[in-house]
């Protein structure tokens, strides 16, 4: 297990995370890597005796509203971020989730966690993923040194793209101190329009019809009858327009009109539209019980019906975010049900990851889809580069990896 | 000049049994060998630099690409990858003892899904065959670097290609979602897909602008995005190049995200008035093109907003487009800047750091300075909204010391954007060109961390050789020239 108390590190400073590493490098003893450790139910437990934290790095430490840039140390709550772009009218592109509801974590994310996680939310069918918005990063890797990758200004190709390799590697190739973002003028306003139905697939391609339109959609989920214990019985497909005032209403209007054959149309305006998204993004929807287990799939849109098949078949239920290519899927946390899922999103090419578990079922399945043997190789190869001695997150994406 | 490894002489020396091995791998004329046909292949758009290959190939299928690569693996002769070739950093250079694979013969679209929002296509598509595959059904790919009717997909993926819309849309990894991938072992790795979210390793940021370092790509799955209701664009012309640069922050400020906010210093306003006839202000010190999107409401809207915004600033003159051919004619000059400054100069090196916005100023000035210093002309045109400077130096290519001092100056500019806090390359790669700069931006082990996972691809670093790092790093010694 991660995160005992006794022998967390948690350094005031980049130099510290350095000196931790190092120790561990020379010693050749794994250490757990984290933030505050909002997401350790996520993919698998790490076998180390210590853990090292970021979250004695806080702080911004540079915010350029006009340049669109923003930096802070890796261990910087992400509520503390959002406000300060909030100050600004600003705010994180990707809209990463709130997952403190779904771990039962009452510590916020960090920033260098949602990085390292790759965390995007509603708006990333729109505007990108959290990786998409990581400009530079500094990081000590599994031998200790302090390196930068990227930079912090928005168009940056010189060298290797570490910032990307990092961006969704769990800690396992390295411990970012410091990150630097992309960020956007938030819209003044938004509203959603609500499409009833008659079922999922009808709401994927009301979601299509949507995203296909050139009304600038930046949010498209589909909410079927069922997905939450006790929650509506009428299958719903949302579609946000967040703008100027002017074009919202212009554009709402318009959307609702193209999209009235298929189905009842509803708008929901500013704050009802806002609750709504943030619902969807931190995957509330869903409501899972302690003992459930909740899988992330990312498949084409037009599989997403697919997946929610598969979730009711194992008797779970899924809800369907990114215009159908995102499902969030809870049901019993079995191994069983966990093939099935992996199995729907392998079916149309997609990935799968086992988000929340108990910890015994997260040891005994692939947490996330085996790599084919030639990529394997590469990712061995990667992995030893940036990690020589093995030392970083052992087993948290992959066990003996 | 940059310096350029010797040709391994045993590699030379085999080079009919290795022409000979390629033509049993690619049949058919796919195989160049004869020094007239390989001509054409010895540069790119770096055009100062030249090398005739040993052999060029041109597969038609990703099994004969991944047959080359492996031949090549398994008796050590260095690939150099190749697109279009327009490389303005000399991405795609040869090298006397390297096959240069290219993937023109890979042209064909081989899926779009208008549903789900991708197209699939072979590496040699090009960059606008893609939007002119969809266009019809009111889509399009976003990235649009300024050579996309010549240069191909599989460039882009391997430069990280941007354009003048990315503030807005993105530049190519952005825009990407899946691609076959060829090791230099000649395994085919399909990675990604038509889904958003890699899990596990983001191979895919990974290998986009990896610059041919890591292994190739044959195939390509793309974003499209369905287009605006429409676009405008104005055009605000000021006294000085910090007030158009406070301008700028002024309407980034406000919230709006223009689709494209493009700057061009005096020098380079009068050059694309000359050759285009846009009715650009010739006593401006600075222009902005600014372009919006949506309705043709909306557009009035917010280019409404800009002007009154331009309007604090004390402009020359302002102009906003009324129709979709002023706002051609406004973008008219830009778009032919490139050849605006080849026609009053015989020569130039086109630049790509990227700064901070805020120091576009003090940048322009020492910039300015530097001209002087060299008595070498410049024109900078800039992608305002990202701080991608394209600074436009003219030289005599019959001159060699015109040419090394227009290097020299080339180089004082990418030292300075590092200095201020940007990076040597926006969107055209470090290629040869600015291989001995990454010093200046990478610490040694910053740079052997990146050689090692170089390495991890392509172990005995075949790959497009002597591009991105300094050769006296190479964990593969090459001997000098």
């Amino acid at each position: 297990m991660t995160g005992n108390a006794e022998t967390m590190l948690a350094p005031p400073d980049e130099a510290g995370i350095a000196a931790a590493v190092s120790a561990a490098h020379a010693a050749r003893e794994p250490i757990a890597v984290e933030g505050n450790g909002s997401k350790r139910g996520l993919l698998r437990p790490v076998q180390a005796a210590r853990t090292l934290s970021t979250r004695g790095l806080t702080g911004i430490t540079l915010y350029r509203p006009a340049e669109l840039v923003l930096s802070a140390r890796a261990g910087t709550p992400i509520p503390e971020i959002e406000a300060a772009l909030a100050e600004k009218g600003q705010h994180l592109i990707a809209e990463p989730p709130d997952t403190r509801a779904l771990f039962g974590s009452d510590r916020p994310a960090t920033l260098g966690g949602i990085v390292a996680a790759n965390l995007s939310g509603p708006r990333r069918i729109a505007w990108g993923a959290m990786r998409d918005h990581v400009l530079g990063i500094r990081f000590v890797n599994g031998a200790g040194e302090v390196l930068r990758s990227g930079g912090r200004v928005l168009k940056n190709v010189t060298g290797l793209d570490l910032c990307k390799l990092l961006a969704g590697s769990y800690g396992t190739l390295g411990v970012m101190t410091e990150v630097t973002l992309k960020v956007l003028p938030a819209p003044q306003t938004q509203a959603t329009i609500g499409v009833r139905v008659a079922d999922v697939a009808a709401g994927v391609r009301a979601l299509a019809a949507g995203l296909g339109s050139p009304y600038g959609v930046s949010g498209a989920a589909l909410v079927p009858a069922g997905a939450s214990p006790g929650g509506p019985a009428e299958t719903v497909a949302f579609l946000r327009i967040a703008d100027f005032a002017p074009s919202v209403a212009y554009r709402t209007a318009r959307l609702a009109e193209d999209l009235a054959p298929h189905g009842e149309v509803r708008i929901a305006e500013e704050a009802e539209s806002r609750a709504l998204w943030a619902a969807i993004r931190d995957a509330l929807p869903l409501g899972p019980s302690a003992e459930e287990a909740v899988w992330r799939v990312s498949v084409r849109p037009s599989a997403g019906p697919g997946v929610v098949e598969a979730a009711r078949a194992i008797g779970g239920r899924a809800f369907l975010d990114w215009g159908g290519g995102l499902a969030w899927v809870a049901g019993p946390a079995r191994a069983e049900a966990h093939d099935a899922i992996a199995a729907a999103a392998a079916a149309s090419g997609g990935t799968c990851t086992l988000f929340r578990a108990p910890e015994s079922l997260r040891l005994a399945v692939a947490v996330l889809p085996e790599e084919a043997p030639p990529l394997a190789a590469i990712a061995r190869r990667v992995k030893a580069a940036l990690d020589p001695a093995g030392i970083l997150n052992p087993g948290r994406m992959r066990a003996g990896f | 000049m940059i310096a350029l490894p010797a040709p391994k002489p045993e590699i030379l020396a085999r080079r009919e049994e290795i022409v000979a091995a390629l033509r049993a791998l690619v049949p058919g004329d796919g195989v160049i060998s004869d020094a007239t046909r390989l001509k054409p292949y010895e540069t790119d758009g770096l055009a100062a630099y030249r090398q005739v290959p040993l052999a060029v190939v041109l597969p038609r299928t990703t099994e004969q690409v991944a047959a080359v690569l492996r031949y090549c693996h398994g008796n050590g002769v260095r690939v150099v990858p190749r697109g279009a070739g327009t490389s303005l950093s000399g991405g795609a250079l040869p090298m006397a003892d390297a096959v240069v694979v290219g993937l023109m013969r890979m042209n064909r679209i081989i899926d779009i899904d208008l549903d789900d929002r991708f197209a699939v296509v072979e590496a040699g598509v090009t960059n606008i065959g893609i939007t002119n595959a969809v266009s019809g059904d009111g889509f399009f790919y976003a990235p649009d670097p300024s050579s996309q009717l010549a240069c191909m997909i599989g460039g882009n993926v391997m430069m990280n290609s941007g354009g003048a819309h990315c503030l807005k849309y993105g530049v190519t990894a952005n825009n990407l979602l899946g691609v076959k991938f060829v090791t230099i072992e000649g395994e085919v790795i399909d990675i990604g897909g038509a889904h958003l979210d890699a899990a596990g390793y983001d191979w895919l940021g990974l290998i986009t602008g990896s610059e041919g370092q890591l292994g190739m790509v044959t195939e390509v799955t793309v974003r499209i995005l369905r287009g605006p209701e429409g676009a405008r664009a104005m055009l605000a012309a000021f006294k000085g190049t910090e007030i158009a640069g406070a301008a700028v922050d002024a309407i980034i400020a406000s919230g709006i995200i223009p689709v494209a906010l493009e700057f061009m210093d005096k020098p380079c306003i009068h050059a694309c008035e000359a050759f285009a006839h846009a009715g650009y202000p010739l006593d401006a010190e600075a222009m902005l093109i600014i372009e919006v999107e949506g309705s043709t409401e909306e557009q009035d809207e917010l280019l409404a907003r800009i002007k009154a915004i331009c309007e604090r600033f004390d402009p020359i003159s302002l102009k906003v487009a009324e129709s979709a051919e002023q706002s051609l004619a406004i973008w008219k000059g830009r778009k032919g800047a490139f050849g605006a400054v080849g026609r009053i100069s015989p020569d130039y090196l086109c630049m790509d750091g990227t700064i901070p916005t805020s120091e576009l100023p003090f940048v322009l000035k020492r910039i300015g300075e530097m001209s002087t210093q060299y008595g070498l002309a410049v024109a900078n045109v800039f992608h305002a909204g990202d701080g991608n400077l394209h600074p436009l130096i003219m030289f005599d290519a019959n001159d060699p010391d015109s040419f090394r001092r227009a290097e020299s100056f080339g180089a004082d500019i990418l030292r300075l954007c590092v200095e201020v806090g940007g990076c040597l390359t926006g969107e055209h790669g470090v290629g040869v060109e600015k291989r001995d700069l990454m010093n200046v931006q990478f610490t040694a082990r910053e740079l052997d961390q990146q050689r090692a996972i170089k390495t991890a691809f392509d172990p005995q670093w075949l790959l497009n050789p002597s591009k991105v790092f300094p050769l006296e790093g190479d964990p593969v010694p090459q001997a000098a020239e």
